[in-house]
């Protein structure tokens, strides 16, 4: 069979992080013994080499801080001769000119900085980091080195109201792109639902907000807003599919589909020192388990919209955490038996303390 | 637009996995037929559009490219992937 071509390869350079911001996307055991076994230097770049050959074309280099690689350089050197479009997704903590001179000389594309709120002591609050001024200081040196800007900020309940400040020092920072990413409930962001879940109202607000600066702008200033999932009730393509668009390779060179899948425990990683990535991708379990339509289950099978190929089940990982089952239909979508899971979530207690992202154990502030 | 050019940080780049010329942008890229392509290979912000017009109208015998190039370079341009250079 035919496999489909990934496009995308998000590279986990490591879980270290300056910033502890609660709704992190990377797993709750990042202190894991095994992610400190991170990938040499030549294992990258033979993962970029071989991701360009099964067709990948964009590589994100994140973490974690993929600035707290030594070898960053290398790595972007490595990725321009495989032929990869290479984007730094970074906090901007250690974002000195120094470094991105030596970046941009070795191949760098795209740099993406992320912002927790447009207001200096929110952000701090929310990152467990006092990093505002860094982060302003760092877009700067990626304008003033002619590098392409996105600005991105994951939105909870506690920073909603301010996105019209946030478009606005997006555009001041001279932002060609804003990523509005609602948070999506994996990872750091689970034992925080009570303190992330927005209301209706905000989203609505926010989103008219959203529309009103697109339409002052215009297209100087690519504006994504990734729809919360929680107030939906068809589910989204989550990755675009299973094994269908992106790979994800963490620090230690484990081979995903997703950044959450290593909270299904049916599925096993192969890992890029022992085996090529052609066969990770066209052959391993991991890879197959969910790939295309034939593991679905009911009402997924006779889906009354017709939507497998559309939005191949929702998330799997989303699944497994609210049904217990990886491979049942994802409760957002309304034809699910537990779609009732999803709609009481909303209703989520309101706290605003958050249980901070931390390597060795969770710390309440 | 009197000079078009490609928009910070868009790279031209032949795909040979697919075998088909790409805009690769931050995080996205387009797909491009061989004739957008050699257009975008020209729009380097010293060209006016009409030069790039009479530039490819000398590569391909005299043959009039107006309405694609102009086509191309204005539906580019409305999803922010072409800028002008003298803006």
């Amino acid at each position: 069979m035919l496999q489909p071509r990934p496009a995308t390869l998000i590279a986990e350079l490591s879980y270290q992080c300056p910033l502890h911001c609660p709704y992190c996307s990377n797993p709750l055991d990042i202190g894991h013994e095994k992610y400190r076994q991170e990938l040499e230097t030549e294992h990258w770049i033979r993962t970029f080499r071989e991701a360009r050959a099964l067709g990948v074309l964009q590589l994100a280099l994140t973490g974690g801080e993929p600035m707290l690689r030594r070898d960053l350089d290398e790595l972007c050197a490595g990725a321009r001769a495989a032929g990869l479009y290479s984007s730094l997704i970074t906090a901007g903590v250690n974002f000195t000119r120094e470094r991105a001179e030596a970046l941009k000389s070795a191949g760098l594309d795209h740099v993406q900085i992320s912002i927790q709120s447009p207001d200096q002591e929110d952000n701090d609050r929310i990152a467990g980091n006092r990093s505002f001024e860094k982060k302003v200081a760092a877009a700067r040196v990626v304008k003033e080195l002619d590098f392409p800007l996105t600005i991105n900020c994951v939105l909870h309940r506690q920073n909603l109201d301010r996105i019209e400040e946030l478009l606005d020092l997006a555009l001041d920072l001279g932002a060609q792109r804003v990523e509005l990413a609602n948070t999506q409930y994996y990872g750091w962001a689970v034992p925080n639902q009570d303190a992330l879940m927005p209301s209706w109202e905000q989203l609505q607000r926010a989103e008219q907000a959203v529309q009103r600066f697109r339409e002052q702008v215009g297209p100087s200033v690519d504006v994504l807003w990734v729809l919360p999932d929680f107030y939906e009730d068809l589910p989204k393509p989550c990755m675009g599919g299973w094994g269908r668009t992106a790979i994800v390779v963490a620090p230690n060179g484990d081979v995903l589909p997703c950044q959450a899948a290593s909270t299904i425990p049916a599925l096993e990683f192969a890992n890029v020192r022992e085996h090529p990535l052609e066969w990770i991708w066209n052959e391993s379990d991991a890879f197959m388990r969910f790939r295309g339509t034939d593991w679905m289950q009911e009402p997924c099978r006779t889906c009354p919209l017709g939507r497998q190929e559309l939005d191949f089940g929702g998330c799997r990982c989303q699944a497994l955490r609210l049904t217990g089952d990886a491979a049942a239909t994802d409760p957002v979508c309304r034809f699910s038996p537990h779609h009732e899971r999803v709609v009481a979530a909303r209703e989520s207690a309101q706290t605003d303390e958050f249980v901070y992202r931390a390597i060795k154990r969770p710390v309440r502030a | 637009m009197t000079r078009p050019r490609l928009v910070t940080g868009a790279r031209l780049q032949y795909d040979d996995v697919r075998e088909e010329h790409v805009l690769l942008v931050p995080e996205g890229a387009v797909r491009l037929n061989p004739t957008a392509a050699e257009v975008l290979e020209l729009c380097d912000g010293e060209r006016s559009v009409d030069e790039i017009v009479s530039t490819l109208s000398a590569r391909y015998e005299g043959a009039d490219l107006r309405d694609d190039v102009q086509g191309l370079v204005d539906g580019l341009t409305q999803r922010g992937l072409v800028v002008d250079a003298a803006a």
